[in-house]
């Protein structure tokens, strides 16, 4: 239970630069997520944080306890933090059983023996593997393996609760158990959760705060639905969501209040209430538009204010229906819940509402104008 | 980018303190476990490494009190007596050219024949149907095991002849007088050397065959290739990255062995550099010392080359871990014949050399084969003035089992030692490889692999003899001190020349240790000691072992490495064979070598059997 803040970290290893100033604060009780594509030094932070790597500039509160003070090359031991880690590998002792890894920690900080016990005996049953404490890591599955480490990371009841891709190496279904187990375990036990993730749908799902990492730097950091239906740029529209967002290049026009953009989705007109500091004061500019492919409503009549097109490929999942759409040269998707009876080439007629419609500037790729939030 | 940072009340502005960043700075320096022990190992290293290095080249160029006569000069002088003396004299020839180009012939052979030979058996055992397969793979590594000076012991039983006087060997008892170039010199070297070196060649040709994935050899045969168009033009240049590692392999071991040439060259003035050294070491130590520097000036040329021409090529030699032939080359009638052919050369290399020697320590009269002469003398008898000098048979002989624990606490001490300091180097290797201070450690360690054991012997010598001292604020500090003729010596020498090999070993150890196994513990606030104690030392135990027996073989059978700086009260088994064998006492050395081999086969089957380890791990060390 603790909040963090980072500021103006720089991270380098040799002429690599890792991490590029990065500013976050970690509010009490989060479930920060830090997401983005491998290599993007998200769990060099994470590191940074643990206390395992120094970076060379910048500072860490905890609390108004300052943990990291690179400028007098004050590194607070990671052992005196009052965190703990998951690895992605989750690094367990092969050679300790499941209590030994458990209770390892305590036994280096001389906890009394029957506290060690209870606490150990405690962690294994809150992650639900009190019957394996005998047994080896090796002698579990994976999924075992995970809360053996989750348990192992708990068992101090730490403050902050740092988790590396701790579900990579589990199957799909065990990922989504687990998934819920971690939500779980946030609201109960009520520590801050520091999450590091590739995989958006984990960090849209889990979080209640995402931070998404680009080359070293922080994107955007909001919270999930805000990062999914504004992203802040271009980059951050590509990365979250999936199927992708529909990106459609367009001609826009500030005049006072107002933007117009003409673009092959048609001409839309939008009103000052959902603008960004990055749209332009006045006069014409490149934009892209961005549209979820949940938010285009196909018909199969024309009517007012419908553009016609033509269905190019239909790939039915059960649960939803993704169709493939060409609009003359442009290629959409758009996605439908449960089975849908199209066919090939088939003509329909698209309806886009303004309001769910983001405008990027095609320049500096930054978000102009916001949709209306659910 | 700044994010949220409006949402938190500003921090006051930290103060910043030079004098607070230069605590923390050095309490971290001195409080992290990786600077301590990558300092103290530099500190050994340097001293145990560079220090005998440069002053073995120092002593080369300073006069000594035997010569200052002779060199018209003060003891201590500065001269270039010894270089000129080596290099520009009358006695050069016989110093350094003539023993330089033996030494380049017997390379030089010795390359060609025990690389053709490897490199065939490695064919045959990986790529052809040859009958009992499993026991050829075996066997023939086994000629390795022996060492090489045991086989000249065995090469002389079978074919001394009248012309160095004292017993004949095997041939001349039964009427066949084996003429001199046969039984000395060049030729027997060769014979002898081939003979256990082809084991290199061997074992990497081998390994590359098997990394080669057959679907790049089925591919050629889809096109059209017959198979030995496919041998010659895919299979082979895999390999040739194999093959050149083990020419400059067996070339530098060639060049600087001394054991085989001075059993079977110096009794008929057939010099090697090696050899030269040796006997020059106790006449003048200045020009001993510069053949030393030569040899190893050779041996890290050689080495160069090996990095810079055969490093870029050597990674396509493991394309496609997974080739696992099916396809066998058969060989149909060639089969019998070639089985045939590999048992002899098995029965030449391993049997004849065990049993001639074996046979050698029962035979009362030297030379005489015949079963009257039978006894267990030499083994059991009590001392006999007119036998070997009155040498008691080796169970009897309280000598014997002198150096029995000799050699038993030479390997132990030694091997324990090297392992330890091993495992310390690997981890520094393993945890500082991206770090400025693990490459350096790494380089110094490697220095003692270029320095043949020789001329490393010499340079122990050289540092060691006598003690350096140095005055500092009115105390005399011991730098050096003296160890000639002291056991510690013998075990700093060991150490240090295996430390390549307890280093690579340590490091293969550590590095299957992931980082974050540690760093686990390091969060949960376990000190460097408890890592290592709880959790390292744990984990790396078999490694540990493994390497540990296989240290403890290689040092078991040295003779090279210690007969520079051995003493008689110190004296180890192959030092003592060596001895006897010199002094024309045949059966006791024979007898001697004998109970070495059997401990050496004994440890060779504990390290295989309860370690685990990789009987031709030593190999490359």
């Amino acid at each position: 239970m603790s909040r963090i803040h980072l500021q103006g970290i720089n991270k380098f290893y040799g002429d690599n630069h890792v991490l590029k100033d990065i500013d976050l604060l970690i509010e009490d009780g989060e479930f920060m997520t830090l997401l983005g594509p491998s290599g993007c030094g998200k769990t060099t932070i994470l590191r940074v944080i643990a206390g395992l790597e120094k970076p060379q500039s910048g500072t860490i509160h905890m609390d108004e306890r300052l943990i990291v003070n690179s400028g007098e090359l004050f590194f607070e031991p990671p052992a005196k933090r009052r965190l703990n880690l998951v690895f992605q590998s989750y690094a367990l002792w092969p050679h300790m059983t499941v209590f030994d890894n458990v209770g390892f920690g305590l036994t280096v900080n001389n906890t009394p023996k029957r506290e060690i016990k209870l606490l150990v005996e405690n962690a294994l049953e809150r992650m639900q593997i009190g019957a394996f404490a005998n047994r080896y890591p090796s002698e579990l599955s994976g999924g075992q393996q995970q809360r053996v480490a989750i348990a192992r990371a708990i068992v101090s009841s730490p403050e902050v609760l740092l988790l590396d891709e701790p579900l990579s190496n589990l199957d799909a279904r065990l990922r989504i158990d687990m998934r819920a187990e971690l939500k779980r375990l946030h609201l109960e036990m009520g520590t801050t959760v520091i999450y590091v993730t590739h995989d958006q749908v984990e960090a849209l799902t889990m979080s209640t705060r995402i931070a998404v990492f680009f080359e070293g730097r922080i994107e955007q950091a909001d919270a999930p639905m805000m990062v999914y239906q504004n992203p802040s740029s271009l980059r951050v529209a590509h990365f979250i969501g999936n199927p992708r967002i529909n990106l459609i290049e367009g001609d826009a026009m500030r005049e006072g209040k107002t933007l117009t953009v003409r673009s092959p989705l048609g001409m839309f007109r939008f009103s000052e209430s959902g603008f960004t500091p990055h749209m332009p004061e006045s006069g014409a500019f490149g934009c892209v538009l961005g549209l979820r492919p949940e938010d285009i409503i196909l018909r199969t009549a024309s009517g007012e204010n419908l553009t016609s097109a033509r269905i190019y490929s239909i790939m039915p999942a059960g649960s939803e229906t993704l169709i493939q759409l060409k609009m003359g040269e442009e290629t959409l998707l758009s996605k439908l819940l449960g089975v849908r009876s199209f066919v090939q080439d088939q003509q329909v007629w698209l309806e886009f509402r303004p309001e769910r419609i983001n405008v990027f500037h095609k320049d500096s790729g930054l978000l102009c104008k916001m949709t209306d939030m659910d | 980018m700044r994010v949220s940072s409006e949402t938190f009340d500003d921090k006051k502005a930290l103060s910043y303190s030079r004098k607070r960043k230069w605590k923390n700075l050095i309490l971290s320096s001195f409080s992290n476990p990786y600077n301590i022990i990558v300092f103290i190992s530099v500190v050994f290293l340097a001293y145990l490494i560079l220090a005998p290095l440069i002053e073995m080249a120092v002593t080369t160029f300073t006069l000594a009190q035997s010569d200052a006569r002779r060199a018209d000069g003060q003891a201590g002088d500065f001269t270039l007596y010894y270089w000129a003396r080596l290099l520009t004299s009358g006695v050069s020839r016989n110093l350094l050219y003539v023993p330089l180009m033996n030494s380049l012939i017997i390379a030089v052979s010795t390359v060609i024949i025990a690389i053709s030979l490897g490199s065939v058996i490695a064919w045959l055992i990986v790529r052809t149907d040859l009958p009992l397969k499993n026991f050829f793979s075996l066997a023939v590594i086994v000629p390795y095991m022996l060492p090489s000076w045991c086989k000249s012991m065995a090469w002389l039983a079978i074919f001394r002849n009248q012309r160095i006087g004292g017993a004949s060997g095997f041939l001349s008892y039964l009427g066949i007088s084996s003429p001199d170039w046969l039984s000395y010199g060049p030729v027997a070297i060769i014979v002898v050397l081939s003979l256990h070196y082809y084991a290199y060649a061997y074992l990497l040709v081998s390994a590359a065959l098997r990394s080669v994935n057959s679907e790049i050899e089925e591919m050629g045969e889809i096109l059209g290739a017959n198979k030995p168009s496919i041998l010659r033009r895919i299979t082979f240049p895999l390999v040739l990255p194999a093959i050149l590692s083990a020419v400059i392999l067996t070339f530098s071991k060639a060049m600087g062995t001394f054991g085989v040439p001075s059993f079977l060259g110096l009794k008929v003035n057939y010099y090697t550099i090696s050899t030269s050294l040796y006997s020059t070491v106790q006449r003048q130590k200045g020009t001993s010392f510069a053949i030393s520097l030569i040899l190893i000036a050779i041996a890290s040329i050689n080495i160069f080359i090996n990095q810079k021409i055969i490093g870029s090529r050597k990674s396509y030699a493991t394309i496609g871990g997974k080739g696992n032939r099916s396809n066998l080359l058969e060989l149909g009638k060639w089969g019998p014949p070639i089985v045939a052919v590999l048992f002899l050369f098995l029965g030449f290399a391993v049997l004849l050399p065990l049993l001639i020697l074996l046979y050698q320590s029962f035979m009362l009269k030297a030379g005489e084969f015949g079963l009257s002469n039978f006894t267990l003398h030499y083994w059991l008898g009590d001392a006999v003035p007119n036998i070997s000098d009155g040498l008691p048979g080796v169970f009897k002989s309280s000598q014997f089992w002198m150096f029995v624990t000799n050699t038993l606490k030479l390997v132990f001490f030694t091997s324990f030692a090297a392992t330890i300091f091993g495992q310390v180097l690997g981890y520094i290797n393993s945890r500082g490889r991206h770090l400025r201070s693990g490459r350096m450690v790494e380089q110094l360690v490697f220095i003692p692999y270029l320095i043949p054991s020789i001329a490393f012997g010499a340079m122990y010598l050289s540092m060691f003899a006598s003690a350096a001292t140095v005055n500092l604020f009115g105390v005399t500090f011991t730098v050096v001190p003296s160890l000639y003729g002291t056991f510690l010596l013998l075990v700093l020498v060991s150490v240090v020349k295996h430390l390549p090999f307890a280093s690579r070993a340590g490091t293969a150890n550590m590095m299957q240790i992931g980082v974050e196994l540690e760093e686990a513990g390091q969060i949960v606030g376990a000190s460097f000691l408890q890592r290592f104690g709880r959790i390292v030392f744990p984990l790396s135990k078999n490694g540990f072992m493994s390497g540990f027996m296989l240290i403890l073989i290689s040092i078991m059978k040295e003779l090279d490495l210690i007969v520079i700086l051995m003493t008689p009260s110190q004296a180890t088994l192959p030092y003592m064979a060596y001895t006897y064998s010199t002094s024309g006492f045949a059966q006791p050395a024979s007898a001697v070598a004998i109970v070495m081999f059997v401990m050496v086969f004994f440890f060779y089957w504990i390290a295989n059997r309860f370690f685990n380890a990789d009987i031709t791990g030593g190999l490359r060390g």
